[in-house]
């Protein structure tokens, strides 16, 4: 029997339909206290002195953790878990010490009595791509150079009889997942347990083992549901940190702490703003002769996070001459992280409209465009792609869509338009291995992995029960433990293409131990590394955005009544969670052209709109019609599962096709995000 | 000794009807029924995704219509009905809205859902009762339509993008 590529319902589903699914602070634990941070109201300085007298006083009040008062930790690489190690404010909003009491509601009211003085130094956390002090990074994250150039891009830009040159810019984005990071921290018989809201329960063991000087083995991290993640949750940031200081001072005592809405717009990361300074050249024909980017965003003082902006450029189209840069601006602000898509997500956005603004010039169709200037292998390596089917997508969507006869219309007062947007992400996989083990005529397969709404719970079991040849239901399995075997981190939408892949491996290893009939307690584990034809091949999936825009003509209110993507993303294991998460990477780029900005005041040094009152996200009137599909598409070369990832695809051109979209209906060209009507409004005709 | 800026908080018992059973506490009148039912009763059905009204995800029912429990003081419910999630599932059955969002598939991470289910429970009461909306004609009996069904639930934040499954799901439970 095959369950791959069915539409199985979800095993958590009824858990979450009914909320009895147990997030990191809803864990069952007796006696708990409640723990709440403490945040400088400076953006730099020092604490000089701290008066918690009042605090202490209060009935319920248990400790006060301040800066230097709690254990020395040791200095790792992710500088911002070193919390009170000093008194030094890096930027507003850190960590300055916590509370723990009997409740919550007396936690939140001994943070009001807490008093701290601080010596101001003078701040700079004013982003602009025009600063003298940008800097060129050593490498961007993903390990690649900050810049590349083939052949010369000014020259082909001063001969060729078409050129796009401008420049574009994305926002700052906060991840912003439902549920706000939280844990739910235990500290007994020199053991830590962390009941934690993460993205990879390994890299939280990991990283606060060394960081708190313990064994790995002193540390279990469990993680059975996380409420979203987007990137924020893929790397433990400061508050866990603290929740387990407060666990040390307390043993014994079950510590919960969850971060405020506004909390998450200063403790657990970002998508920075971005500059994209995009050109591109072409002949009569639309035959591209140069395409460029150079990109520009902040960073935060300590610690650099580069968002690498121009890495889709390098491997997108075909041209002779090519340049991609990245500069930065390190800033007293917020560390920036992972966002959904990171790189991919806002660097497909200027050279997404560029392209189009191209095709408008040639009075070509931006899907004809496109197609003429499909390479024939990885154009920064050389190597083939193990698969690219971008012109399918582009050429199904454009069918599925109606794109044929999209001359912009007015439909009453309201003006119609349609528009279109390549995307891409590239299709990796890191280290995992999986055990499984047969008991009483069930198999049960086990892995530290995470389902953060992806569907690891129900996917993992699909893939073990079709290489085992036995029924579904015959197959359990447990993630989210570091009690299981090593998993690596759900991020890069690598997750089901590790995490299949090392449970193939472990079937594999299973049955050639015990055959096809085991006895009860067999047990065997399977590895997984990465990919061995990754070095040969250029492994990408690919997709194409089609959006519907409406613009009132006297308001220039803007609604996206339709969004239509088609994807090739290697193998697809359930179509009922994949249509769910390239849908919902969709809803989240209509949200990112939309609404989502993050308004830093670089007198104070934060984000004012810091709750979902001021910071904007898609709402369900906002996305009443988003539809996925995806082409059938077999790649042996990327992993043992042939499945590519789809976790990011979809919010990646999303973007950029509403912007052509918008522009298609009323000639007016936003180069900047978000797609306000404001910009719009001045040149409605 | 009181320190400064300390006012004592007030205590006073209430008896509020959870999910069909009776429980009796004392809370600070300064409490939320959320923290009431997460921190108190160790009911977590009802999520925190903001405590300040913006997100929905604390949705419960009060009485039958849906409010938010981060904005509603526990010592108001006192001699009330409050019905979350998993109380709209006894013994695991589940409500016909529920199993929409699983035939629908309308949810991964399933921190919202808990309030996206009650929040739906309630407008399509609100809907059988008449309550016009901005998406429809407010001179007629309003319809169950996607826009209506949209615009209703657009008091419920999902960032996995869950959106047009929910108002599919929501369709289905409304034609019963």
């Amino acid at each position: 029997m095959n369950t791959i590529g069915q539409d199985i319902p979800r095993r958590d589903g009824h858990a979450k339909v009914t909320g009895t699914a147990t997030y990191a602070y809803e864990t069952p634990a007796d006696n708990a206290a409640y723990c709440a941070l403490l945040q400088a109201t400076i953006a730099k300085g020092q604490v000089t002195e701290i008066d918690i007298t009042d605090a202490l006083a209060l009935p319920g009040v248990l400790t006060i953790l301040t800066p230097g008062d709690v254990q020395k930790l040791t200095p790792v690489e992710n500088t911002e878990l070193h919390v009170l190690q000093d008194n030094e404010i890096a930027y507003r909003g850190q960590i300055i010490g916590a509370v723990i009491a009997d409740t919550s509601d007396i936690a939140r009211h001994a943070v009001e009595l807490v008093h701290f003085t601080y010596h101001v130094d003078e701040h700079d956390s004013a982003y602009s791509p025009d600063r003298d002090d940008l800097y060129t990074p050593d490498k961007l994250v993903t390990g690649a150079p900050a810049d590349t150039s083939t052949g010369d891009v000014d020259a082909a830009m001063r001969t060729a009889t078409h050129t796009v040159d401008h420049v574009y810019s994305t926002a700052t984005n906060h991840n912003n997942p439902m549920e706000p990071h939280a844990t739910t921290a235990l500290w007994q018989d020199d053991t830590l347990i962390l009941w934690d809201s993460t993205q990879g329960v390994h890299a939280v063991r990991t990283t606060l083992a060394e960081v708190l000087d313990l064994r790995p083995d002193q540390v279990r991290v469990i993680c059975p549901y996380v409420g979203g993640g987007f990137g924020a949750k893929g790397e433990p940031h400061a508050p866990v940190v603290i929740a387990a200081l407060a666990a040390r001072a307390l043993p014994g005592r079950p510590i919960r702490l969850a971060l405020t809405r506004a909390q998450m717009f200063v403790l657990v990361g970002y998508r920075t703003p971005t500059t994209q300074h995009t050109r591109v050249a072409a002949d009569d024909t639309g035959r591209l002769t140069a395409i460029a980017i150079a990109a520009t965003g902040q960073t935060a003082r300590i610690r650099e996070y580069v968002e690498h902006a121009g890495a889709a450029t390098r491997m997108m189209y075909a041209a002779p001459n090519r340049a991609t840069s990245h500069r930065v601006a390190a800033l007293d602000v917020a560390v920036p992280t992972w966002m959904r898509a990171p790189g991919e997500c806002p660097g497909m956005f200027g050279p997404e409209v560029a392209i189009d603004e191209l095709a408008d010039a040639l009075g070509i169709d931006p899907i004809d465009l496109r197609v003429a200037n499909e390479p024939d292998v990885d154009p920064e390596s050389g190597n083939p792609f193990s698969s690219r089917n971008l012109v399918a997508c582009l050429r199904q969507g454009a069918d599925r869509f109606g794109w044929a006869d999209r001359a912009p219309r007015r439909d009453g007062d309201w003006l119609v338009g349609t528009g279109v947007a390549a995307a891409v992400f590239p299709a990796f996989t890191m280290r995992a291995t999986a055990a499984i083990r047969y008991d009483q005529g069930r198999y049960t397969v086990e892995i530290g992995a995470a389902d953060l709404g992806t569907g690891a719970w129900t996917v993992l079991p699909q893939i073990a029960a079709d290489a085992l040849e036995v029924p579904l239901d015959q197959v359990d399995v447990g993630i989210g433990d570091t009690s299981y075997p090593y998993a690596s981190t759900a991020g890069g939408s690598t997750g089901t293409a590790t995490w299949g892949s090392a449970v193939l491996a472990a079937v594999e290893t299973f049955r050639d131990k015990f055959g096809t009939d085991p006895n009860d307690g067999d047990e065997a584990e399977g590895t997984h590394d990465q990919g061995p034809f990754n070095e040969q091949y250029a492994t990408y999936a690919f997709g194409a955005q089609f959006a519907e825009v409406r613009v009132h003509a006297d308001t220039a209110e803007i609604r996206v009544p339709r969004l239509l993507g088609v994807f090739a993303a290697g193998r697809i294991i359930n179509p009922r969670t994949a249509r769910s998460q390239f849908i919902g990477g969709m809803t989240m780029g209509l949200s990112m052209a939309l609404h989502e900005n993050s308004e830093l005041d670089p007198r104070f040094g934060h984000v004012m709109n810091h709750d979902f009152a001021g910071y904007h996200i898609a709402s369900c009137a906002d996305a009443t019609d988003v539809r996925a599909f995806w082409i059938d598409e077999e790649d042996p070369h990327v992993n043992p599962l042939g499945a590519k990832g789809i976790g990011e695809i979809g919010i990646v051109g999303t973007a950029a096709a509403i912007v052509n979209a918008a522009h298609h209906a009323t000639g007016v060209r936003v180069r900047d995000l978000p797609l306000t009507l404001d910009k719009l409004l001045p040149g409605l005709p | 000794m009181a320190p400064a800026g300390y006012r004592r908080g007030v205590e006073t018992a209430i008896t509020t009807r959870v999910d069909g059973t009776t429980r009796t506490t004392r809370v600070d009148t300064r409490t939320t029924l959320l923290d009431l039912l997460r921190e108190r009763l160790g009911n977590t059905s009802p999520k925190k995704g903001c405590d300040h009204g913006q997100c929905g995800a604390c949705t419960v029912l009060l009485d039958g219509r849906r409010v938010l429990a981060c904005l509603t003081l526990a010592v108001t419910t006192h001699d009330h009905d409050v019905t979350t999630a998993d109380g709209l599932a006894p013994d695991g059955d589940l409500h016909p809205v529920q199993q929409a969002f699983l035939d629908n598939d309308a949810f991964q991470c399933g921190y919202c859902t808990p309030g996206q289910v009650c929040s739906a429970v309630g407008a399509l009461a609100e809907l059988a009762q008449g309550h016009p909306s901005h998406a429809g004609d407010i001179t007629a009996d309003p319809e169950p339509t996607r826009a209506e069904i949209a615009e209703r639930m657009s008091g419920n934040l999902c960032r996995c993008g869950a959106y047009t499954n929910i108002i599919t799901a929501v369709e289905q439970a409304a034609r019963g």
